[in-house]
Order: structure tokens, then sequence, then C-alpha cells
């Protein structure tokens, strides 16, 4: 019998109806993968799940008897534990601390030592080395990720829902997940898992229910459904080649960087980007990749020679990186991508005012501007009022390539381009990318998903502890080949350097 | 097309609320004098609110503004008394003194931008300090007492204050320029799209290429030229300044730019409604003086209420919006 499930639920918002007659069920000791493009009502049912909202229509049944949660902590009493894609920790306060927060042991006086031990036994057991004491602002998102885990077993969990949990991770670090999700479902715990990553899914999962415009659209067991058949499900069309051609880039180099260092991040790397090409960098979390590019454009103060189009340019802001043809879409699409609290309109124009007016702001200008972007960028937006904050990751992520390409940069070096968005998007994100190099522009493309990296790349530079471990092109681009640079591993035998 | 700003709306009808209940409570309350005499009041505070909406904004904050339009006044009128021998009663003695008011002001405001943009220290630490040195400095200046500007020159000096263009005096005109000024400013310039930029997210602002600190500093520099510029509007009126000159300003001016739908964590900047804000905060101060219902005692009670009555009607709205 499963321990939790939902039974012809609905919900709507307003007019808006966002599920309709779902029925999904967990049952104990097994793995289930929810998946859909975003908006597809993924976060909704895990809302409704972890008793953060109420259907509208239909029932939640726990142990076989109809419930109503009245709060996310009402649901986690009953054992719901919900892993958030947006942390919940509280950045200046101890990892034992947040593992404990609410449910602290030890009477007027804490037990701190009791907290401590416990949270060190959790994060062994999830083979990582953050200490009980370290600050969760000092951690690096990976680790806060793993501390997310860490709290989320030490509420006992019998259903647990991730949202995204690999997302931020690096390849040891996913591995552990791995094998603590396997530790979990062996206890019987029930696991719910939402991920963008089809062939983790097709990993992990014993069942796979598959969501399109908030209707389960295709449920299936382990091995019936082929990744290909995953996105064709979740698009609702065939997708034909995921990855655009590849190109053909001019000889000539458009940037070349000669003896970059980025104090304590990044020793010494050299590259050329040709003219029209794509240029991959792949790389561990941490491996310096982010710290390259901002110390390239002004954003990180770097020592090194760079050459724009053969001729030395001086890089010591990103206003003079903008000047020289330089842009860089950042990561952090939330903190540093864009106003998520101010409207569509001044979130384009932002890098480019200048564009607009010398004294006053030509408001009109930057509608039409707008007007363009949403066009040429396939931006949904249901009205051009909304704030930035109110679009899907997707529509974000292409507002933000149309903000870094309206100073009409030659060279783009963009950071994971295509983190938490659904498959549709990606397709056109990638599609857009090719056309820029097409066009004569270069890209360098900064991605943790190998199958990113290799399919959409010309040539693929791999980082490791802040250099560049190696280069790969052509056939020679492959998953292994490319692990085994950014691993540090060198022979067949695995071992490492 | 546009849509009306909603966030005016609120403190807009409390304004208007409190015109008629002035007017209904006392007939003296729309006579001329009166009117000219409360804008004339609200004109000091008026002009540093309108460079504290721009700090705010920016996610700043300016605790020091009262005790440095203290020490301004303090420093022009002795100024001006030092040039009275050499350059005589006349008005290239006063244009002496408004000048170190006003490039007082400036290097007052680059002091506290410098401190918190290069030296990295919070706007809050860095202002509460420059306000004890400012009230510091003018209370030894005036060695415990008070300093006054010479007979003749405050007679010279009057009309600044109490002069204008018919019942409309100076310091009236020079407010109204400065709020045109400043809602311009914020609302069609790069540089208000830049400071709210900088105060929504700095992280952002900075990944825009936005000179973030270019543009604190300057809003800092602007709050200090406009406090130099309400302290050459003051020192006509009395001709004096002394350690109380200017107590609580900072407050008030903080309490007004709020009450005008400003966020204090920046990012949502509102020069008309700073405008308003200080017409409310005076407007009470003045019915309560005009009309025996309540003791003027009781003006800062009420005024407190208003600011965290304020504050909680905007954050309903904003629920809403966001439902």
């Amino acid at each position: 019998m499963s321990i939790l499930s939902l039974q012809n639920v609905s919900k709507s918002f307003g007019p808006i109806q966002v599920l309709h007659n779902v029925d999904l069920a967990l049952e104990p000791g097994e793995v289930h993968a929810l998946i859909g493009e975003n908006g597809a009502g993924k976060s909704t049912i895990m809302k409704i799940l972890g008793g953060f909202l109420d259907p509208t229509d239909g029932q939640i049944v726990l142990d076989g008897q109809p419930v109503a949660f009245a709060s996310g902590p009402d649901a986690e009493a009953q054992g719901i534990v919900v892993i958030h894609q947006e942390f919940n920790l509280a950045s200046d306060l101890t990892v034992a601390a947040n593992v404990f927060l609410g449910r602290e042991l030890g009477g007027f006086r804490l037990n701190h030592a009791a907290m401590r031990e416990q949270t060190a036994a959790l994060l062994k057991r999830l083979n990582t080395t953050i200490s009980p004491d370290a600050k969760i602002g000092r951690l690096s998102v990976p680790d806060r990720q793993m501390v997310e885990i860490a709290k989320a077993l030490s509420r006992n969990a019998r259903v647990l829902i991730m949202d995204e949990p690999s997302a931020v991770l690096t390849h040891r670090e996913v591995g552990t997940l791995y094998e603590q999700i396997d530790r979990l479902r062996a206890e019987g715990v029930a696991i719910l898992y939402c991920s963008h990553r089809l062939d983790e899914v097709a990993h992990l999962a014993d069942r796979i229910t598959v969501l399109r415009d908030g209707r389960v659209v295709r449920q299936a067991l382990q091995g019936e459904l082929t990744e290909d058949g995953m996105a064709t499900a979740m698009v609702g069309r065939e997708l034909e080649d995921f990855y655009p051609p590849k190109g053909n880039p001019a000889p000539e180099a458009a940037l070349s960087v000669s003896g970059l260092t980025v104090p304590g991040r990044v020793h010494d790397v050299s590259l050329q980007l040709r003219k029209g090409e794509v240029l991959g960098i792949a790389g561990l979390v941490g491996s310096g990749r982010t710290e390259l590019a901002e110390g390239l454009v002004g954003l990180r103060s770097a020592t090194g020679e760079i050459r724009v189009n053969g001729k030395p340019v001086r890089i010591d802001s990103l206003r003079d990186a903008v000047l020289a043809g330089l842009a860089y879409l950042t990561e952090d699409r939330k903190e540093a991508g864009l106003l998520l609290e101010k409207g569509l309109r001044v979130n384009l124009t932002l890098a480019k005012l200048e564009k607009f007016g010398t004294w006053r702001i030509d408001t009109r200008a930057e509608d039409k501007a707008l007007a363009r972007a949403t066009q040429d960028f396939d931006i949904r937006a249901k009205d051009s009022n909304m704030l930035a904050g109110k679009l899907s990751g997707g529509n974000q992520q292409k507002l933000l390539l149309a903000k870094t390409m309206l100073p009409e940069p030659e060279i783009i070096i963009i950071d994971e381009p295509t983190r938490g968005i659904d498959v549709g998007t990606k397709r056109q994100i990638y599609a857009f990318i090719r056309k820029l190099a097409s066009e004569g522009r270069s890209v360098i493309v900064i991605s943790s998903e190998m199958t990113e990296v290799i399919g959409l790349s010309d040539r693929v530079l791999v980082m490791r502890e802040g250099r560049l471990a190696g280069e790969v092109e052509g056939d020679a681009m492959t998953e292994d080949n490319i692990v085994r640079l950014a691993m540090g591993v060198t022979s067949d035998s695995g071992k490492a350097a | 097309m546009k849509k009306p700003d909603l966030h005016l709306l609120g403190p807009l009808v409390a304004l208007i609320a409190l015109v008629v209940l002035g007017a209904l409570l006392n007939s003296a309350f729309l006579a001329p004098a009166n009117i000219t005499n409360v804008l004339a009041r609200s004109a000091f505070i008026g002009i540093i609110a309108v460079g504290m909406t721009f700090v705010i904004t920016a996610g700043g904050l300016d605790l020091s503004v009262g005790s440095m339009a203290a020490f301004l006044a303090g420093i022009t009128i002795i100024a001006m008394n030092a040039a009275l021998p050499e350059i005589g009663e006349n008005w290239g003695t006063i244009l002496i003194g408004m000048g170190v008011a006003i490039l007082g002001g400036i290097i007052a405001g680059l002091v506290n931008g410098l401190l918190i943009t290069q030296a990295r220290i919070e706007p809050f630490i860095v202002t509460l300090g420059t306000m004890g040195i400012f009230r510091s400095l003018v209370t030894w200046l005036a060695d415990g007492g008070t300093l006054s500007l010479e007979y003749g020159l405050r007679t010279l000096y009057r009309p600044v204050y109490y002069g204008g263009i018919g019942w409309i005096t100076w310091p009236i005109i020079v407010f109204a320029i400065i709020a045109v000024l400043g809602e311009w400013t914020m609302r069609h310039s790069r540089f208000g799209r830049h400071v709210e930029a900088i105060g929504s997210n700095d992280r952002v602002a900075r990944y825009s290429a936005i000179d973030v600190n270019r543009v604190k500093l300057l809003t800092y520099l602007l709050l200090g030229l406009l406090v130099g510029l309400a302290t050459v509007l003051y020192v006509p009126r009395l001709g004096s300044a002394s350690g109380s000159t200017g107590v609580l300003w900072e407050l008030e001016a903080i309490a007004a730019v709020i009450i005008g739908g400003t966020a204090l964590k920046g990012g949502r900047g509102r020069v008309w409604g700073t405008v308003i804000g200080v017409l409310i905060l005076s407007l009470i101060d003045n019915i309560l003086n005009l009309a025996d219902l309540v003791s003027p005692y009781l003006n800062g009670a009420i005024q407190g209420v208003i600011i965290v009555l304020a504050v909680v009607l905007q954050r309903e709205k904003r629920a809403a919006d966001e439902r």
C-alpha cells in the first residue's frame, strides 16, 4: 500500500487551473521521479504533498486515510520532509544549529555537544568533510545542498520530496547523493524525485510520472521509458536533434588570453577563442571555471594578458570588458543576473542604459527594445509590465540572454546556460548560442552538464583545481575523456594521478 | 495608459484628510500666513529628505544630516563674521557664507560616502559616528553657547528666509524646485535608475557594469549638497547656531521618506512621496499647535504612530500586490 498519494487532485489559482485530476502514489522503498517542463505543475504537486498548499479538488491520502495538512511543519511532523531547491538555511548559524533548527536538543540550556555529535555522524554518513561547527555562509553551494540533505535525514523522514537535489552538486557528490538515495530506499522510505536531468532519472527511478500542462501524460516503470521517450512525453512532440549542428570556426583568434591568474582561484590559464567558435569549459564545481570568467571580464581582480582581435586590452572592470566587446552571463540568475522585483523593461536595459538617451531615459525606445527582445528571444510573459521574478526560470534565462546581448558583444561568455530550465527552452537556447557563432561572434560556454558541453561545443577545455587540465576536440570529446581530465585521472585503470 | 502609483495614493489621502481636518478645527489654518509658515518650515527637512530618498533608495542611510546642518550653520556664521571686516556688510560676505555651507556639505557627504564605499563600513555605523562628530564640533565651536551672526549681516541676509515672491517665500520656492528636480532625476535619469537597481540588488547592478561605489558615493554627495543648501536657507531665519540646532532632523527626514512609500531596504524611491511625507509631519505639528484638542507635547507620539501605520499599510498593500 502506498504511504502517501494524491487522488484525482486538481488545483486552481484564481481562474487558472494548474493541475488537472492528478493521481500520484508514493510507495515505500521506491524512488518515484516526477518530470515535466517548467510550469508543468511539478512544484505545485510538491507543495501540496509537503503541506504548503491545499488542493482545490481531490484528496491527499496518508496511510490509507484522507488527510489535510495544516502547514508544512504539520506535514513534516507526520514524516513528510521536503528538500527545497532554494535552501532554507540560516547563513549565520553553524551547520549543527541549522540541522537542529526548530527542534534543538536540551532544555533551557542547549545541549551543544549532542547536536554537534549527531550532526557529525549524519555528515559522515554523507561522506562529506563539512565540519558541524562551520558557518553556513562560508560553505560552498554543493556543501549547503549536502547540509540540506543531512537536515532531512535527521528528520527521520518516511516520505522525502527532493526538488532538483543534484543541480548544484559536483560529480563526486552526486555519487554520494545516489548512494544515500539507495540507502534510504532500502530502509523503506518513499522518495519523490524531481529533476531535469533525464539520465539521472533513468538511472535512479523505479517509477516515472511525466507531467505536461498540469496533467499526468505518462506513468512508467523503470526501463519502460528511454531518455528520448521521456523528453518526447514531456514536450508532447518528437525532439529531433537536440543539439544544433556544429559550426566551422574561422582560424583567427577573437580572444586570446595568456597567463590569466586570479589570486587563489585560477593559476596561469592561457586560451584562444576563435572567431565563430563555441568553446566549452568543463570541470568540477569549484575548479575555477566561474572565477576564470569573472577574472576575464573584470569582475575579479586578475593578472595576465588579454588580446581581443589581436589587440591587447586592459580590463579592470566590467565596463572595460563591455567596451572591449565582451559580455558575461552569470550562472546566478536570481542573485546576480536579474532584478527580480523590477519589471522586464528595467532589467533588459540595465547594462546598456546610455543607449536610451544621454540625460532622459527614453522609455518608449526601451519599450520598443523590449518588444523586439520578447520576439527575438521568445520570452513568454503574461504582460510586459510583470516583474522579472514572476517569469518562469526558462523565460528569466531568455530575458537575461536578451539583456546580455543588448550591448551587442562580439565575445560572449555564458556560465551555465541552462541551469534549472526545461527541455524545450534548453533547445531554444542551444540553437541561439549556435546562431551567435554562425553570425561570426565567439562564445564560451561554461557548464557542469557533460552532455551539454559535448553537444554544444566545437572544442572543450577542462579545468581542474584552477588550472587548465587539458583540451579535447572532435571525436575525443567524450564524457569519459572529460571526466578523466576533470578528476585528474590519467590511465584507464581509474586510479587518481 | 499609465497606472497611477498606488503607493502614493495612501500618503496623499492622508495629507488631504489632514488639510480638511485642519480647516475644520481652526479657520486660521487656511490663512496664507499659516500656509506660508508651514511650508517654509517644511522646506529645511524637505530639501534634506529629497536627498535622503536617494541615499535610502540605493540601500544606504544617513543619520548625520541633523548634526551636519548644525555644523555647517556654525562654520557659515564663523566664516561670514570673519569675512565682515575684510569685505564689509554686503552680499559678497553672504555669498562667501553660502559657498562655505554648500562646499562644506559636499565635503561632509564625501567623508560619509568614502567611509562607506571605500572603507566598506556599514552606513549606519559611519553616519552614527559622524553624527556625533559634527554635533560635538558645533558645540565646541560655539564653546557650549550660541554662534551669532553680526547684527548688520543678519538684517541683510534675513530676506532669504522671510522674503520671496508674494507670500511664497524663497525656502518654499527652493524646496519646490529641488522636489521637481529630484523626482525627475529618480524617474527619468540614468543615475536614478542605477540608484534603484543598486538598492534592489547591488550584485545584479555590479554584474550589469554599473559602477556601484561611484553611484553610492554620489548619493551621499548629493545629500551633503542638499544639507548645505538647507543650511543656506536656515541661517537667516534665526541668524544663529548652537549645539541644539537641527536636533532630530535626521529622524524627521528618514520618517518623511518612509511615510512617502520609499522602501527602507532600498530599491524603490518615491520623491513625490517624500514631499507628501514632509508635509504630513509638518501639518500634524501645525494642527496640534492651532487646535486645543491634544497637547502639542504629544506631537512626537502622533508622528510615531503615523510612521508605524504608514509602514504597516504599505506592507499590506505589497502583500495584496503579490497575490
